[in-house]
């Protein structure tokens, strides 16, 4: 009992550094809207600072400045990127904000390495709380019972700055109407910056004081998001009661966790929070979203079939594209292989993305069901090839059929946080099953049947799956069941007085697109000759996010540009740098600023430009009815 | 002397459809003035298009002589321009006095500024519930509140998209005195309105809206007594 009592403070302990990232989080996305992927990098830097910082000047005052010190230096820092990167972006297509904080967060973590290195940091203890204080015969830090009070009185101080402040009541109006707070004459982009400062020093401050507990490295940016990401949702998204409430439960569940269930300990938060979105759709404190941004807006042309002359070009590129083994080495097919296997992943991404609305944080789970049930299929049943690819899309097709009927039932951010909880679930099955996935150590030896053995022979079957998958997705976009995903991502109402359900439509699709991105899991795992848990890890799931919205979202296949340009810069990069990933997050973040409508939507961006000015007036009447 | 609001030449477009062309206004100080026009004849489009809340527009708006075309919302609202939307967008979560607290602007050289006290008395309902949250009012408060948050900015002039809509008739008539009251301070108003005898009740002149044109522009009286041009362009 007594121990049950002390890893409860543990817990607690735990919950302040969770909640003060986490409420910065919800600050940020409250009013700009902003999913800010960079918020666990910004908590990452601020231990990095505060350790540099505290090994510097000692003392108490050389410690707790130190803290202070680093989270408003941070801060400061977040506050430049917000004025120089995020601000030419607010009116970008929605998400595309989080492709630039993902490259950001790229950059961050190679920057960290260059200047910490990349070893473990330990951080000072806090003078006159390195011990331990005797509480029913348990021995707890005197540190963790500090950051038990903190919690409650960073949420205190959070509270008045909401409630007493008029910055604060202008941020509570921001986050339910920020239009209407600049028709009132506030000046958003001041807002915007304050808000984003405020919620960064959060991070940095959160990361900061968990110094003396945890060791620091170049890692825990990406533990820190999901942990974050996690809590704002179970919270619900703005609330920052919300997020104190949830930063205990979530951290409560990882101090029993270990202890009742250590097998399942990793899936016991994302259960919980599957089962919270299931039963409150916005969380526990959070409300209805306020209509998003992803509406097209009117009189934008939608997207019309390729043209003959088009379907030629497309021909012959996919022809041009056959010719690559007959000239090149055997590592560029194989990287070819990899560009033509990630197409496939991110065309079935885009699928559900574009034409659904559906931004799923998560499409790593069908890629990962489709790579461990060809790779299953081969080890336990010792099937072929192509049967063992099929398996891999049955099994990508249940798994995507038994998750999307929970997610379709949530929409715009939520949706991305369900989907991203089943795919760690997903993840954790595969990493602690070790009886039947061999868990961290992968599966070996997978390689394709004889006749596509060489990579010549496997290049030409990603080649031709890849142009099949692509085509049927067109086809699909175009067909009547098409044009009913679009409806009802439009319109869900309009839709459903049509008599077309919401749900059912989004079902399908989903279960579609996972059964897709299933076969492009499989032929994977057949390049690589194994198959790891990465496969079904967030990582993956980025991954994809950043081919599609490099893309364009408004295309109907950029991803497929997207993936060829991302996968071939990443390897290039690996080849060629150390720090690939500060190279790649450049890249990304000039791609963004450069083209904020995507790769694939550039063209479409020009060509609609040069045709208005030529347009005549269309009818006055068309477009006001539904204007408010 | 100089009027408060000159917009003329007014194009507007959602998305690629033209909806206003050539739209012109002027409204004095102490000045009311009713836009009429049936439904989606470009009366809220005209007001986001003067107060630029409109993607695209063409044309002039001058306010107090100042070219105003170019410069953001927020600013428009700090030389004076308030809009009251159609919607009322009340901040559900806020209180009432969080509400007005949102729309407070410095006070302007000359005259008095909005306070929350002015403005419980100009609305006397609203000074019974200043804890009340937005989300938790009637429709009418709604509609007062709204027009009382937009005070706090200390405008000379007022843009009110459809004060009257969907409202019961006493509060209507508390809606007209007050908006009196906001004419005798000297405000210049501009009001739309489908309800001919409310716009009849308050306003010194009216544009008539049709397609997004300005068909006629005259007296009130004028206007409400050409049984043809109401016939033609309004819902009466």
């Amino acid at each position: 009992m007594d121990f049950v009592f002390a890893q409860f403070l543990t817990g607690l302990a735990g919950a302040a550094s969770l909640f003060l990232v986490a409420s910065g989080l919800s600050i940020i996305f409250g009013v700009t809207r902003v999913v800010n992927f960079a918020h666990g990098a910004f908590a990452m830097l601020g231990a990095y600072v505060a350790y540099t910082l505290t090994a510097r000047f000692s003392g108490p005052f050389g410690f707790w400045g130190g803290i202070l010190g680093a989270s408003v230096l941070v801060a400061l820092f977040g506050a430049v990127i917000e004025m120089a990167l995020l601000r030419r972006l607010y009116r970008a297509p929605e998400l595309f904000q989080l492709l630039a904080t993902f490259g950001l967060t790229l950059v961050f973590e190679d920057l960290v390495v260059l200047v910490w290195g990349p070893d473990d940091l330990l951080g000072p203890r806090a003078p006159g709380l390195a011990g331990a204080v005797e509480l029913f015969g348990q021995a707890v830090p005197s540190y963790d019972l500090l950051l038990i009070a903190l919690g409650p009185i960073a949420f205190g101080l959070l509270w008045l700055l909401f409630h007493r402040t008029r910055f604060g009541v202008l941020v509570r109006a921001a986050t339910q109407d920020r239009e209407m707070v600049a028709a009132l004459g506030v000046d958003g982009r001041w807002l915007f910056t304050a808000v984003f400062t405020l919620g960064v020093f959060m991070a940095a401050f959160g990361g900061a004081v968990q110094l003396p507990r945890d060791a620091v490295n170049h890692t825990i940016d990406l533990r820190l998001i999901v942990d974050v990401f996690v809590v704002v949702v179970i919270g619900g998204l703005g609330s920052v009661g919300g997020a104190f409430v949830a930063s205990v439960l979530v951290s409560e569940l990882d101090a029993f966790g270990i202890l009742v269930l250590p097998g399942v300990s990793l899936v016991l938060v994302f259960v919980v929070m599957a089962l919270v979105l299931v039963v409150r759709p916005f969380g526990l404190f959070g409300r209805a979203e306020a209509p998003s941004r992803a509406v097209p807006e009117p009189g934008r042309k939608p997207p019309a079939p390729l043209s003959a002359p088009a379907r030629l070009a497309v021909a012959a590129l996919v022809a041009a594209t056959a010719t690559v083994p007959l000239w090149a080495g055997d590592y560029l097919v194989t990287v070819g292989s990899e560009i033509l296997i990630v197409a496939i992943f991110a065309a079935s991404l885009q699928f559900i993305m574009s034409a659904g609305a559906m931004v799923s944080f998560g499409h790593a789970a069908y890629f990962g069901l489709g790579a461990y049930g060809a790779a299953l299929a081969v080890k336990l049943l010792g099937l072929p090839m192509l049967p063992a690819l099929a398996c891999g899309m049955l099994l990508a097709l249940a798994g995507a059929a038994l998750f999307g009927w929970f997610c379709v039932r949530l929409s715009g951010v939520y949706f991305a946080m369900l989907t991203l909880a089943f795919a760690q679930i997903a993840w954790s099955v595969a990493f602690g099953w070790t009886g039947v996935t061999g868990g961290d150590n992968g599966l070996l030896g997978l390689w394709p049947d004889g006749w596509a053995a060489s990579p010549r022979a496997f290049f030409w079957l990603c080649l031709a799956a890849a142009a099949a998958s692509v085509a049927l997705i067109r086809a699909l976009v175009f067909s009547p069941f098409g044009l009913g995903l679009r409806a009802v991502r439009d319109s869900a109402l309009r839709a459903e007085a049509l008599g077309l359900g919401r749900a059912p439509v989004q079902w399908a699709a989903f279960a579609l697109a996972g059964t897709v991105a299933g076969l492009a899991g499989g032929l994977f795992v057949f390049l690589k000759g194994s198959v790891f848990p990465d496969s079904l890890g967030i990582g993956t799931s980025v991954d994809g996010l950043v081919m599609v919205l490099l893309g364009g979202i408004g295309t109907v296949s950029g991803g497929v540009v997207g993936a060829v340009v991302y996968k071939a810069l990443s390897v290039w990069l690996i080849s060629q740098t150390d720090h690939s990933k500060l190279a790649l997050g450049l890249v990304i973040l000039a791609l963004v600023l450069l083209f904020p409508a995507g790769l694939g939507g550039l063209a479409s961006r020009l060509a609609p430009r040069r045709r208005r000015a030529a347009a005549p007036a269309v009818h006055p009447a068309v477009g006001v009815g539904g204007a408010p | 002397m100089t009027a408060l609001l000159a917009a003329e030449g007014l194009n507007g477009w959602y998305g690629r459809a033209q909806v206003l062309f050539g739209m012109g206004v002027t409204v004095g100080p102490g000045e009311v003035v009713a836009l009429l026009g049936r439904n989606g004849a470009g009366k809220s489009t005209t007001f986001k298009a003067i107060a630029g809340l409109l993607d695209r527009r063409e044309g002039r708006v001058a306010f107090a002589g100042e070219d105003v075309s170019r410069l953001p919302t927020p600013a428009l609202v700090r030389r004076g321009l308030a809009y009251v939307p159609e919607d009322r967008r009340i901040f559900a979560d806020l209180t009432v006095e969080e509400n007005l607290s949102v729309g407070r602007q410095p006070a302007r050289a000359g005259s008095a500024a909005w306070t929350p006290e002015r403005l419980f008395a100009l609305f006397p309902n609203l000074a019974e519930m200043r804890r009340r949250r937005g989300g938790a009012m009637s429709g009418g408060e709604q509609q007062m509140l709204s027009i009382a948050r937009s005070l706090m900015g200390n405008p000379r002039l007022v843009l009110l998209d459809e004060p009257s809509e969907g409202l019961a008739p006493k509060i209507v008539e508390d809606l007209a005195l007050a908006i009196l009251e906001l004419k005798r301070e000297g405000l210049g108003i501009l009001l739309s309105e489908q309800n001919l005898h409310f716009a009849r009740l308050i306003s010194d002149r009216a544009v008539v809206i049709d397609r997004g044109h300005a068909r006629l522009s005259a007296t009130m009286a004028e206007i409400a007594d050409d049984a043809e041009a109401c016939a033609a362009y309004l819902a009466v």
